[in-house]
């Protein structure tokens, strides 16, 4: 029967005893304890949700990326296009103008040599004139040596008139 | 794990031959080996804390002795009993005080005060007539109770201050060992079985009754100095733990809690006459069953290792140590898985009569 009989010593003790202990622990140790425990588990998790998020960021980051870089490559393909074109049409504009310029500088030529062969002509038919002038001096004289050869020449050149 | 099993194996051990040499000792003394009288002296209370030697003689601390008389109070040795005399009265016998203790006499470790003829009356093996002051001494219990306390605070308070010194850091040393129970006791036992609102007020609690349960049952299972007392085995510590948590109960019972007890519902009107005072009674039967729970079970495996190597000594041949040994060891390891798991139990269910009466109504 001693076994089941509270001893109002011992519980008067332990009431103590375990009061001072409850109170203690909980100051000194289940706070500190606790606070640093779920402070670090909050930190944790706090972590971890930033990495997700980070993550996350990082994915929606390389998306924006690759959108840019894709818009990019098009830009560029598109310059480049541009730029073709633009060289090509540059070309074509450089040639056709060359060309211009060259038939130009054809024709100037063209011209000058027409003219330099009409000044040509004019002065060899001005020579020819001036020496045919002289030769038919020279044949007037020989021809008009004679009155014969005056009639004949007379004669000739009336019938030459009459065929014109 | 190899590590804490030798060390089981060790204290196992260690038990045993402490076991034994107290038992082999009294066997000398008496004639008659009396197995429950060895086994109820080794699981009450005692005014000294016995260590070696035999039982009259031996060596044993002499904790003091504080009495409250009508003379006022009075404090000296428990060695003014033990070493007084003994006197056997018809088959009973006690120890008259002497010095300090003249006038008092110590019966199955219970203080009396003598008569006029300086004597204490029997009666069917029990002491009538005698006063009996109020016992306030610091007995081998309330000992073991200051040390297991001690331990647990300086436990704590080293692992408190390893967070001070480091901050919320991963912990290192005691408090790698103490943080994932501690995170358990307040998880897996306040947070399961308490609502989120009110569950934190009550961890410290929680706490410090499953951590003042458990190293005090492990103390209980050390053989000697500083452990071997049988604290939590002891109705009076059982008995305390479990009014805690019954007036913590009823003072944070809230409406929703009396509203189940004073008018359950669905129950028709007729049978709430019946259905009241059951509710009643179950208020008060938990926190008994909780008391009787680790008192029983604590006081069982001491029991049961006791009269294992009790075994020995009954049959008086050393040859039986080679049952009785294995026996008691495997009883020991179980009992280390006991401490644990009946601070567990209490905590726990601690826990879920506390939680029942801050529930909130949810239907």
């Amino acid at each position: 029967m001693d076994l089941v009989t509270p001893d109002l010593g011992l519980l008067f003790w332990t009431g103590i005893v375990f009061c001072s202990l409850l109170f203690l622990l909980a100051k000194f140790a289940w706070k500190p304890i606790l606070t640093a425990v779920n402070d670090r588990e909050k930190s944790i998790s706090d972590a971890l949700e930033l990495a997700e998020k980070t993550r996350e960021e990082m994915k929606s980051l390389k998306a924006e990326n690759d959108q840019i870089l894709k818009q990019a490559k098009a830009e560029r393909d598109e310059i480049l296009k541009d730029a073709k074109s633009t060289a090509t049409s540059m070309i074509d504009d450089a040639k056709n103008k060359s060309k211009e310029e060259a038939q130009k500088i054809v024709d100037a030529a063209k011209d000058s040599i027409r003219s330099e062969k009409a000044a040509a002509m004019a002065e060899l038919k001005t020579h020819v004139a001036a020496l045919s002038l002289e030769i038919a001096e020279k044949v007037v004289r020989t021809e008009l040596s004679s009155d014969e050869k005056q009639k004949a020449l007379a004669n000739n050149l009336a019938s030459d008139i009459n065929m014109n | 794990m190899v590590k804490y099993f030798g060390l089981t194996f060790f204290i196992a051990l260690f038990s045993f031959q402490a076991i034994a040499s107290e038992s082999d000792v009294e066997h000398e003394a008496e004639e008659e080996f009396n197995v429950s009288e060895m086994i109820m002296h080794h699981v009450k209370d005692a005014h000294e804390w016995h260590l070696w030697g035999p039982e009259h003689g031996g060596t044993s601390i002499y904790l003091p002795v504080i009495l409250n008389t009508k003379d006022g109070i009075k404090i000296f040795s428990s060695s003014h009993f033990y070493h007084g005399e003994v006197i056997h009265d018809d088959g009973n016998h006690y120890y008259k005080g002497s010095g300090p203790a003249e006038g008092f006499g110590m019966f199955h470790e219970k203080i009396y005060e003598l008569d006029s003829h300086g004597k204490l009356h029997f009666e069917n093996g029990h002491v009538h007539g005698n006063v009996k002051p109020m016992d306030f001494s610091i007995t081998k219990n309330v000992t073991s109770l200051f040390i297991g306390s001690l331990i647990i605070f300086l436990m704590m308070f080293s692992c408190a201050r390893f967070y001070k010194r480091n901050g919320a850091v991963a912990p290192k040393g005691i408090a790698k060992f103490m943080e994932p129970l501690i995170v358990f006791v307040q998880d897996e036992i306040a947070k399961s079985h308490i609502n989120e609102k009110n569950y934190k007020r009550f961890v410290p609690y929680l706490l410090t009754i499953f951590f003042f349960i458990w190293i005090n049952n492990l103390l209980g299972l050390i053989p000697i100095f500083p452990g071997s007392a049988n604290l939590t085995g002891n109705i009076t510590i059982t008995l305390f733990l479990a009014t805690l948590t019954l007036i913590l109960t009823l003072v944070n019972g809230n409406k929703n809690y009396w509203g189940h007890i004073f008018s359950p519902p669905g129950v028709p009107k007729a049978l709430l006459p019946i259905m009241i005072p059951i509710e009643i009674v179950g208020i008060f039967t938990k926190p008994f069953a909780l008391m009787i729970r680790l008192f029983a079970n604590i006081t069982a495996g001491h029991i049961v290792i006791l009269a294992l190597i009790s075994l020995i000594f009954i049959n008086k041949h050393e040859a039986w140590g080679a049952l009785s040994v294995p026996m008691a060891l495997f009883i020991s390891v179980l009992e280390l898985l006991v401490a644990a798991l009946q601070a567990y139990l209490f905590a726990l269910l601690s826990a879920l009569f506390i939680g029942a009466a801050v529930e909130e109504a949810h239907h």
